[in-house]
């Protein structure tokens, strides 16, 4: 592991909904009454199964409760040891899963008032990112337009598998609010389960699920690239959270070289991808899907081509690593400084004014 | 960055130095339906007449993504009078001679009858595809042929296979990346015991329609996305098989990854090994770690050829795989063919040399 360099900024944690009864108090009285009345269940995706191994580091587990669900058990687990000085918080709650666009909206909306009064009111490290409901992009802006005021929201949240692939105009509301607003645009692992996770069709086992959220962030930036997202909104990021970031060479490798072959076909795609990825996406480093050896990771920061992509993510309380072993064997002094504080810095920019030592 | 397009550093001299190359892979192509009646039984005559091939996409004929150029191919490769990769005679002299290729796979991808919806149908016409390959081109011995199975009704696609096993022109068995359902499931071993059997690679071609989106998140708009997405397949493809446990069961199945790219492997055999270890209770089969049998039992052809900046970075990507896995291809006819005297970004020492033009290929297809 790399030494850490104190007062880092986690751009990835998961604070959990402990129940959907913590809605309450935050969901309209229609919807409060549609919860009881039908008896709506846990809204917990498939992508993480409660007890599996990778949905909580065994020592992060709670006595009673779902990992995550407890701030002071995030405070000792996920802040202090770390030397956090703010983390970001993706709230994974399933509600952009909901068929119902107006529930999903409803529930986006509750979850962020419960954040905001259930996390950041209580936590000064906290910040949080918008949950939106992908299923509708008007209602997503609303509720980015209701939400981005409050200056501790410092992103916009959206699953990198939904109904579309997330370059399509179907989006494109979402990202000028984005851009309206200074927010980044969070794209995490995740899935509406719209459809199968792999073009092959539903995989058997969890791993292959797992394993799939590489490929589909491969696809989404294929997606976002072509369709001219970036050409559009000039001043757009995207951060890749929970995306693993080794596989990004050898994809924009073969997204260039297809791009100088057929860009009779994408014409507003007016440079290489790479050099579009490299200004305007940022990759989250945890999980780490590492080469064996300190000397191959090397090499592979070489093949990134820029030391301004990686942004530090513990991604509690997902089991992604043992005691402090955040980072990777292999990378220098400054390559820490720059993942653990001054990227961050760079990329939201809600941050800065408050992250000043 | 400026993207070098034309930067070519320094040019391998393969030809002057008559380094005899192996191409893995090369795509024969009929002019219509018409070219394999005479190898079809008279009611798939009929079936093909009346209906069409019925695949599991929207149009009966040409792709949902239009390619970039007609029929996908080089301006140079068309025949007088017929499509690219129609004909022997240009494709020996334009392909063969020209490239001093002594080894050359032939897979007849497309219309094929691999996935029709009506899978008789398409058993009939995969069964005439490989009668019209042994009629019309492996007359040329250079030339080895890949068996076309209908491989979305296991008991018909080892049939074939068993149909074709004691003819050594044909060195592998052809799939293609998008399947109706993940490959490693149980309902595909069948085909995989008997290439293993039969001594025969699974070659897994890019491409296909099995029906579902070619993204989690739905359909992409452009081709572009098609065609850089088949890497994606293939990692789908490849993680089934793996996690499934068909590497584990199946001791001598050997996989040929072709036209999908190189370079995505050892991240992806990086992060299964990842998952392995953590989730590993969830695969009681598996008995290695992920990366131990995609050393084993994966090569890879290498067209379209990664082509990073600087390009040497390539050499990493191969370093990690192995330069014992890689197999040349130029896919000809189609437009992102490879010339082997421009694919690699350096001279490299003469044995990795040979290895990667020449020699994988000929141990793989027991050749030697």
């Amino acid at each position: 592991m790399s030494l850490l360099e104190p007062g880092g900024i986690d751009c990835d944690i998961h604070p959990a909904v402990p129940n959907i009864r913590a809605l309450h108090p935050y969901l309209s009285d229609h919807w409060r009454d549609v919860v009881i009345q039908r008896g709506v269940h846990e809204l917990e995706s498939i992508a993480y199964p409660t007890n599996s191994p990778l949905t909580s580091r065994p020592d992060w587990r709670l006595p009673n409760g779902k990992p995550g669900s407890d701030l002071d058990a995030l405070r000792a687990h996920a802040l202090t040891p770390f030397g956090t000085s703010v983390a970001i918080c993706n709230c994974l709650y399933g509600v952009q899963l909901l068929f119902s666009e107006d529930m999903g909206a409803g529930f986006a909306r509750a979850v962020n008032d419960w954040i905001a009064a259930e996390w950041l009111d209580k936590e000064p490290r906290l910040r949080a990112s918008i949950v939106v409901p992908m299923q509708n992009a008007e209602l997503a802006v609303e509720e980015i337009d209701r939400v981005a005021p409050d200056k501790r929201f410092v992103q916009i949240l959206l699953l990198v598998m939904h109904d579309h692939p997330l370059g399509k105009r179907h989006y494109w509301p979402i990202y000028a609010a984005a851009e309206r607003h200074g927010l980044p645009v969070g794209i995490h692992a995740g899935s509406a389960y719209r459809h199968p996770v792999t073009p092959l069709g539903w995989p058997t086992y969890y791993t292959e699920d797992y394993a799939a959220q590489a490929t589909a962030f491969q696809a989404a930036l294929s997606s976002l690239v072509c369709e001219g997202v970036f050409t559009k909104f000039p001043d757009l990021k995207i951060v890749l959270l929970e995306s693993g970031f080794t596989w990004l060479p050898a994809h924009l490798w073969r997204l260039t070289k297809f791009w100088r072959g057929l860009r009779m076909e994408v014409p507003w795609v007016d440079r290489a991808p790479t050099d579009i990825v490299r200004e305007h996406v940022r990759l989250t480093v945890t999980p780490c899907d590492g080469p064996p050896s300190p000397e191959m990771l090397q090499k592979l920061m070489e093949h990134m081509g820029s030391d301004e992509m990686l942004l530090f993510s513990t991604d509690y309380p997902h089991w992604q690593f043992d005691g402090d072993a955040v980072l990777p064997d292999g990378l220098s002094r400054d390559l820490v400084r720059k993942i653990m504080i001054d990227n961050p810095r760079a990329t939201y920019t809600r941050l800065v004014s408050e992250v000043v030592a | 960055m400026n993207v070098q397009v034309t930067s070519r550093p320094i040019v391998q001299p393969a030809t002057s130095s008559k380094l005899a190359i192996a191409d893995g892979d090369i795509h024969p192509q009929r002019n219509s339906y018409k070219d394999l009646f005479p190898y079809m039984e008279a009611r798939w005559v009929e079936m093909a007449k009346t209906f069409g091939s019925r695949p599991r996409q929207a149009y009966q004929a040409g792709p949902a993504y239009p390619k970039g150029q007609p029929n996908a191919s080089r301006r140079d490769a068309w025949p007088p009078g017929g499509r690219p990769g129609s004909s022997l005679p240009l494709l020996q002299k334009q392909l063969l001679d020209e490239n001093n290729i002594t080894l050359g796979i032939l897979n007849p991808t497309g219309d094929n009858g691999a996935s029709f919806q009506n899978r008789e149908f398409g058993a009939g016409v995969a069964s005439a595809m490989n009668r019209w390959v042994e009629a019309e081109w492996l007359i040329e011995p250079r030339l080895k042929g890949s068996i076309v199975v209908p491989y979305e009704d296991a008991d018909a696609a080892v049939a074939e296979i068993e149909r074709w096993a004691g003819d050594p022109r044909f060195v592998q068995v052809l799939m293609v990346t998008r399947t109706a359902n993940p490959p490693g499931q149980k309902q595909y071993w069948k085909i995989y015991e008997a290439a293993a059997a039969a001594n025969l690679p699974i070659g897994v071609h890019a491409f296909g329609f099995g029906g579902y989106p070619v993204t989690g998140s739905g359909w992409p708009s452009f081709y572009i996305e098609d065609m850089v997405g088949h890497a994606q397949s293939s990692q789908s493809f490849l993680t089934s098989l793996v996690i499934e446990g068909v590497f584990e069961r199946i001791p001598n199945f050997k996989l040929v990854l072709i036209e999908s790219g190189f370079a995505w492997l050892p991240p992806l055999a990086w992060r299964l090994d990842k998952l392995w270890t953590r989730l590993k209770q969830e695969t009681p089969h598996l008995r290695r770690a992920p990366s131990e049998y995609i050393r084993e039992s994966v090569w890879l052809t290498t067209q379209p050829m990664e082509e990073p900046q600087p390009r040497e970075h390539v050499l990493d990507a191969i370093d990690w795989i192995g330069w014992d896995r890689l197999i040349f291809a130029t896919d000809y006819p189609h437009w992102d063919y490879d010339d082997p005297t421009q694919v690699l970004p350096m001279p490299l020492p003469e044995q990795q040399r040979r290895d990667f033009f020449f020699n994988n290929a000929m141990k793989l297809y027991r050749q030697v």
